[in-house]
């Protein structure tokens, strides 16, 4: 049976803009990601998934809505609890080049959570650092040297081995590979599924490049302007999608076997609105091709249309 | 003979830095026709960007140095221009479109101001006309109300939008020429998908040559003619965009098409990465610069740099495995199987 290790349920997170507006950033989502899975969410620039991912780790903090990891509500949690789930949930980064710390030896860096979490001093300290070194292909040699002196691909093993030093459960991925070059992209996403093997972890992994989510994840959830449009197994997702905006997004990504550019293209005109003065109703319906007038006056239900099959359009509520 | 409309030949490109001197691009030579697209490939630090920058004759110097080779321009030869001649050709003849539509125009002035200034400073048109010919443009790249938004702020456009009206900026003279830096790279998927189909009708209509920088394969596959791959400062291989996906000859090549899963694939695979890093370009190896990363790397791939092997009509690859002298390829992957 598999069990549920995160659970998040209407969660809202909303940003202030000046006295009267408000960024809708993450508006009521409710998703479930289970045990030893790989969870991708797409989106495109401000569709709200790293906010989601941020809200997770507890960098930030929802405005309404409940996140519940292995049974406990993270809002309530005692001191104790925190520090334990702080272990417990790690996050790796984006830009490998801006979430290092400049000044300090890559062993510190990776050692930093240790030290807080009194894991290890001394000798033993220093050997787990070695070890997590070579476990994500880099040299204990290395532990002495500065940030500078390592590539993007290097880094982003850096901060990898910065999240596992503290023998995390879940682990949010922020768009990891982004900034790496295709041939290093490579590189990491092999590391990051034998270390799920191997570490028995479960992962949150956040991309645009959707070929990449594709391939490492087991679900994957579309969102859109703050909202879930669509959630199903990644081979369902791409073989059958069912909502408009999934639809648009699988056409536009731009493939290199020669058959599959005969493909039916569904190019959206015009840009995603604001998130301050979203669409009513469905949020996609300003550059959706099948827009109808229910879609202005209300918001489409959060439908399991196929099994295990979630989507949100007036397209299929029959 | 036929010509080429743009020619690049032997192109040697360093920079001198406090480390030492970069040789950021080594003997590159390929050309374009009219109207065609040719993408050019390749990873961060491969010369690709150098290699247009010194088209455009954007090539800081110092502590750039353009050491050898030519660029020619329906035969004439653009690295010999002077100043005041190059800034003739620049935007009437050939012109570029840079990869972040967030810092190339000015946020200070108003974006049909910066369309018509391209236009009065290459040609003959002055006031009104002027105005008239950039809302030409915001309207020929796709943009509604293009008398109104000829009065707009860059702020007030999207990503998408910005990279639109940096395309009207560059067409605005007709060049025969456009250079494209990585143009959709800052841009989503969708918006990519769009900004794609506009450089493909624009060519269609103005039958204007691009040369598109990209590292995205996927982009080259649905956008290019003709493609030159660059590792190391060199092209590595060039070849019709069909025959570069169908038959590839340079492992460089094989690893860049293993390394990206494909998204028709029913069943998945792991992911085939090309282990260690790209060369050092400050001294960089006497050889193939790919030999150290290379899976079926021979000795004499470390001794002597490999001459372009003609695979067929368009398609080269500098190799050795396409040297006749080579043992077949089976036969070395058996090879090192056993070793």
């Amino acid at each position: 049976m598999t069990e549920t290790i995160i659970q998040i349920d209407q969660m809202k997170k909303y940003y202030p803009i000046g006295k009267e507006l408000t960024v809708k950033s993450v508006d009521d989502i409710s998703i479930e990601i289970k045990r030893g899975e790989t969870f991708g969410l797409v989106g495109e620039s401000g569709s709200g998934k790293s906010t989601l991912g941020k809200t997770i780790v507890g960098l930030e903090n929802p405005t309404s809505g409940k996140i519940v990891y292995n049974g406990l509500d993270l809002s309530e949690l005692n001191k104790k609890q925190k520090k334990q789930i702080n272990r417990e949930i790690q996050v790796i980064f984006q830009d490998p080049h801006a979430s290092l710390n400049p000044r300090m030896r890559v062993g510190d860096i990776i050692a930093e959570g240790i030290d807080a979490h009194k894991l290890a001093k001394g000798n033993s300290r220093q050997e787990r650092v070695y070890e997590l070194l070579e476990r994500v292909g880099l040299q204990p040699g290395h532990a002495k040297r500065y940030p500078h002196e390592f590539s993007g691909g290097q880094r982003q093993r850096i901060g990898i081995a910065r999240a596992l030093a503290v023998e995390p459960k879940f682990i949010v991925a922020d768009e990891p590979i982004s900034a790496l070059d295709v041939s290093i992209q490579a590189q990491v996403i092999n590391l990051l599924e034998d270390l799920k093997e191997q570490e028995d972890l479960t992962y949150l992994f956040i991309a645009h490049d959707l070929g990449m989510v594709k391939h490492i994840s087991d679900r994957i959830g579309v969102m859109y302007l703050g909202k879930m449009m669509e959630l199903a197994d990644s081979e369902e997702l791409f073989q059958d999608p069912l909502h408009p905006y999934t639809k648009a997004l699988l056409s536009a990504i731009p493939v290199t076997n020669p058959e599959a550019q005969k493909r039916e293209r569904l190019v959206l005109d015009g840009d995603p609105p604001s998130p301050v003065d979203p669409p009513s109703g469905c949020r996609f319906r300003t550059r959706c091709p099948f827009a109808m007038d229910v879609c202005a006056q209300s918001v489409p239900e959060w439908r399991e249309v196929k099994d295990n099959h979630w989507t949100a359009c007036h397209l299929y509520n029959s | 003979m036929l010509e080429h409309l743009l020619e690049v030949n032997n192109l040697e490109v360093r920079f001198k830095t406090y480390g030492g001197e970069v040789q950021a691009v080594r003997d590159v030579s390929f050309h374009v026709d009219k109207g065609e697209i040719l993408a050019i490939v390749g990873e961060s630090g491969s010369g690709k960007s150098v290699t247009v920058q010194s088209i455009m004759g954007l090539i800081p110097t110092p502590p750039g140095k353009i050491k050898n080779g030519e660029v020619l321009l329906e035969g004439q030869d653009l690295l010999k221009l002077s100043k005041r001649e190059m800034q003739k050709v620049k935007g009437s003849k050939i012109s570029m479109v840079f990869q972040d539509p967030m810092t190339s125009l000015n946020p200070t002035m108003k974006v049909g101001k910066q369309i018509t200034e391209s236009i009065t400073a290459h040609q003959d048109i002055k006031g009104q006309e002027a105005k008239e010919r950039a809302i030409d443009m915001i309207r020929l790249v796709g943009i509604s109300n293009p008398a109104e938004r000829y009065n707009q702020y860059p702020h007030e456009f999207s990503g998408g939008m910005r990279q639109r009206i940096m395309i009207a900026i560059a067409l605005a003279c007709h060049p025969q020429v456009l250079l494209a830096d990585e143009p959709t790279t800052a841009l989503d998927v969708t918006i990519q998908a769009q900004v794609l189909d506009l450089m493909k009708n624009l060519r269609d209509e103005l039958d204007t040559s691009i040369i598109l920088i990209t590292h995205d394969l996927g982009v080259v596959a649905e956008t290019a003619e003709r493609v030159a791959v660059m590792y190391g400062g060199m092209i590595v291989e060039t070849a019709p965009v069909n025959e570069l996906f169908n038959n590839p000859k340079h492992p460089y090549t094989w690893g860049l098409l293993e390394s990206i899963p494909d998204i028709h694939a029913a069943d998945k695979k792991r992911l085939v990465p090309i282990d260690g890093a790209p060369p050092d370009l400050f001294s960089p190896p006497k050889g193939c610069p790919f030999a150290p990363r290379c899976k079926y790397a021979m000795d004499v791939c470390v001794e002597a740099m490999p001459p372009a092997f003609s695979i067929e009509q368009g398609h080269e690859a500098k190799c050795w495995l396409n040297d006749s002298r080579t043992p077949a390829l089976q036969e070395l992957a058996a090879g090192r199987e056993q070793l």
